[in-house]
């Protein structure tokens, strides 16, 4: 035996990878893919197609053309930056505007920063907010969908927003507002964030399979439901009910699969945690006094801004104590 | 709910396969390589040359100074050479190499098998005892025992505690002298608190070794005078459980502090293995000239626990477990976690060597890198609460002077991080550079 391989330890490694978690956040988005196909047919599947396929080659381009590297396809974050712009995108939203955003998201959001790992904001809402800003009117029109109640034509989000504008009290909207209905994703909206019960069961995946912790989810929705509360219990005629905040628009997408994107978030848990609570405190400022009816994916990309700075700053928890002895 | 420690571990598969073989005398070979330097701190000055007659047990290297060990013959025999000899990273260094003749030992040493249970001894006695046998840390770290046990002025020590908790993966041969020597253990845990003018100790064992901890509670509750004061604590399966911050955190729920000694929290902690060279140290005058070695692989025909004799070629323990498997890439001394892949296989067995461990080609090598994707696993896995991502890209950048700041100094090597990264980064790697250079930078202040 000449050729002993002589290497430092460890000697063993653990089975994670990251082409391995990659799909198993493509996997953990498949149920509420299969709940956008079950409420939207077919547009459902060629919207999030095109998502996948424009991502995945302007990715291959630019590693090509540019970068002048070797494919990266192989780790697989193109399908989920693909999917996960699909699912922030309305259902019959036109296919030029589908890849117009994937450029954006994988040329501007991630490529042009060095590629995956390197880039500040979430790929996939930086494409969604170029689009939302440049295309409001195409981004807002959502299909009806049958089976629906009252809302119609707009996400609920919206129709409450434009009824509390008016001056209808609170009293007369809710009647109108299914809470069960919207956690089971029959309301109208983007096509994947509507199916909140489903993304929940791909978020418990992620959690079985270590992808995530719990960390970013809870304190996302746990600081929206606790600020919305605050509102509520103080003047419920003016202020909704804090659980529709939570089932409602892309709370869900964004909390468990946007929020938790590892590139983009902070690495130590307390980090994490000013991280989630500053989403949750932001989305319910836009909702409630902002311009647009929703607020997640703004609230998201600002805090992305302050990760840098939060892992600069905040250590985790030192084994010993924080502060050192001192000799 | 069992005890564990507070932050991060791993938790590789076990894969103790040798765990029901019973430990087996190995033969003495025709010539053993006695290395002068079997412990951390200075090597051992030889105290024989060429030609001289050694019986097993005389003092062939004596202490250099006070961090540093007695080194033994472990065979009878003639001196052939005091020469450097390539050592497992085929450095050379210095060594005594014996050509054996019979097996006769010196008249000092009780070779008897009878269980010597009262010690009377004053506690400098033991210390100076143990000192002269040449008794090391045997978990593998091989810190000098005596000075661990000598409690600087103006600390206490409050506890004794035993690391049974060989939390390496594959290895297992603590776990066979708990269940073989569990008496003699539990004397040498007596002598160790009588040393220490301690009333309590604790013995921590994995959940993974059921039959231990069942094994040891037996022997405890059989005896009143253990009863009272010996303790067997079970712990939650955990890497790096037996490192010795985390086995007092686990333990005691008390954490030392970065730049900080056990001792400055009162607790002392010994292994296993060296309880029990204590035991044979103080009670039978004997001092190290063999250990109990794993010798295991998933391809290797018959994994075993063997007793060799110190400076035993590490090749001759693979020959007699079956033989190296056709498509063995690392021959790893000690565990996988933290062990040294060695380059010369003929590299005798020294007090550190707690198993040899065979990998296959395709598991020893590692993946290809991936960029860093910020998952923060290594952050959540590093037991001491450091950052390996942001260790690791500082040393790489060879920024040393802000590593001190990010507790580099603090890192115990343990591999965590390395082993969860799932971009497979090299982290402990240039972790370990970045300790080195500041722990240089550390050195030179002082100095000053």
């Amino acid at each position: 035996m000449s050729n002993r391989i002589v290497a430092p330890s460890p000697h063993l490694h653990g089975d994670f990878s990251t082409p391995r978690i990659m799909r198993d956040v493509v996997i953990a988005l498949i149920p509420a893919f299969a709940f956008s196909v079950f409420i939207y047919g077919l547009n459902a599947v060629f919207v999030t197609g095109i998502a996948i396929l424009s991502c995945m080659l302007f990715e291959w381009l630019i590693d090509r053309f540019m970068l002048r590297r070797p494919c990266t396809l192989g780790d697989w974050s193109a399908v989920v930056t693909g999917t996960l712009l699909a699912f922030n995108l309305p259902a019959t939203i036109s296919p030029w505007l589908i890849i117009l955003g994937s450029l954006v998201a994988i040329g501007i959001g991630k490529m042009s920063f060095g590629g995956l790992g390197r880039n500040l904001f979430n790929p996939a809402l930086v494409g969604r907010v170029f689009l939302l800003i440049s295309f409001p009117v195409q981004m807002t029109l959502f299909p009806d969908t049958a089976g629906v109640d009252a809302i119609t034509g707009a996400t609920p989000l919206a129709f409450v927003k434009g009824a509390l504008k008016t001056g209808t009290p609170v009293a007369e909207i809710m009647p109108n507002i299914d809470l069960g209905g919207l956690f089971l994703g029959f309301k109208d909206g983007s096509l994947g964030e509507i199916g909140a019960l489903a993304l929940l069961i791909g978020g418990i995946y992620l959690l079985i399979r270590r992808v995530i912790t719990w960390r970013i989810p809870v304190f996302v929705l746990g600081t929206m439901f606790v600020f919305a509360s605050i509102l509520w219990l103080a003047n419920p005629e003016l202020y909704i009910n804090p659980l529709f905040h939570v089932f409602a628009g892309g709370a869900m997408l964004g909390a468990i699969f946007m929020a938790t994107d590892y590139v983009t978030s902070p690495m130590s848990k307390k980090g994490q945690a000013i991280y989630a609570i500053g989403i949750g405190v932001i989305t319910i400022l836009i909702r409630v006094w902002g311009a647009y009816p929703e607020g997640m994916s703004f609230a998201i990309l600002i805090m992305n801004a302050t990760v840098p700075l939060i892992n600069m700053y905040v250590k985790p928890s030192r084994f010993g104590g924080n502060s050192p002895k001192k000799k | 709910m069992l005890k564990t420690f507070r932050l991060g571990g791993v938790h590789p598969h076990d894969y103790k396969i040798s765990r029901d073989a019973a430990i087996r005398m190995f033969d003495i070979p025709a010539t053993v390589t006695i290395p002068l330097g079997q412990h951390i701190g200075a090597p051992a000055t030889a105290a024989v040359k060429k030609g001289d007659r050694v019986l097993v047990g005389d003092v062939i290297g004596t202490a250099t100074g006070f961090v540093s060990a007695n080194i033994h013959s472990s065979v009878s025999g003639t001196v052939t050479s005091v020469d450097a000899v390539p050592d497992g990273a085929n450095l050379r260094k210095p060594a005594v190499t014996i050509a054996v003749e019979g097996d006769e030992w010196n008249p000092a040493i009780d070779r008897s098998e009878t269980l010597v249970r009262e010690c009377t001894l004053e506690p400098k006695e033991i210390i100076a005892k143990i000192a002269a046998a040449g008794i090391v840390g045997l978990g593998g770290a091989t810190f000098p025992t005596q000075v661990k046990l000598s409690v600087p002025p103006g600390k206490k020590a409050e506890m004794l505690i035993i690391n049974g908790v060989e939390c390496e993966p594959y290895l297992t041969a603590d776990y066979r002298l708990m269940m073989e020597r569990g008496e003699e253990l539990l004397v040498g845990c007596e002598i160790l608190m009588r040393a220490l003018g301690v009333e309590k100790c604790y013995i921590g064992i994995e959940n993974n070794k059921p039959e231990a901890i069942g094994h040891l509670r037996q022997l405890i509750a059989a005896d009143t005078a253990f009863a009272s004061r010996i303790e067997v604590v079970p712990l939650k399966m955990r890497y790096p459980q037996g490192g010795e911050k985390q086995l007092i955190a686990a333990i005691a729920k008390r954490e030392v502090p970065s730049g900080a000694l056990p001792i400055d929290v009162g607790a002392v902690v010994q292994n296993v293995g060296t309880t029990f060279a204590v035991y044979q140290a103080v009670q039978k005058n004997r001092p190290i000239v063999d250990r109990v070695v794993t010798v295991t692989g998933k391809k290797l025909a018959n994994p075993s626990n063997l007793l060799v004799r110190i400076g035993t070629p590490i090749s001759s323990l693979i020959e007699a477990c079956g033989g190296m498997p056709e498509d063995t890439g690392k021959v790893i001394n000690g565990g996988p976690m933290m062990g040294r892949a060695m380059a010369n296989i003929d590299a005798p067995v020294t007090k550190g060597t707690s198993g040899v461990l065979l990998m296959d080609e395709r598991s020893s090598l590692r993946a290809s890198e991936m960029p860093c994707i910020s998952c923060a696993k290594c952050v959540d896995a590093c037991p001491m609460g450091l950052e390996p991502y942001l260790i690791s890209k500082l040393s790489r950048l060879r920024l040393y002077d802000r590593l001190e700041r990010e507790r580099t100094a603090d890192c115990i090597e343990c591999g965590c991080c390395s082993f969860t990264c799932p971009s497979h980064l090299p982290l402990l790697d240039y972790i370990r550079l970045g300790k080195a250079e500041t722990m240089k930078l550390i050195r030179a202040r002082q100095a000053k």
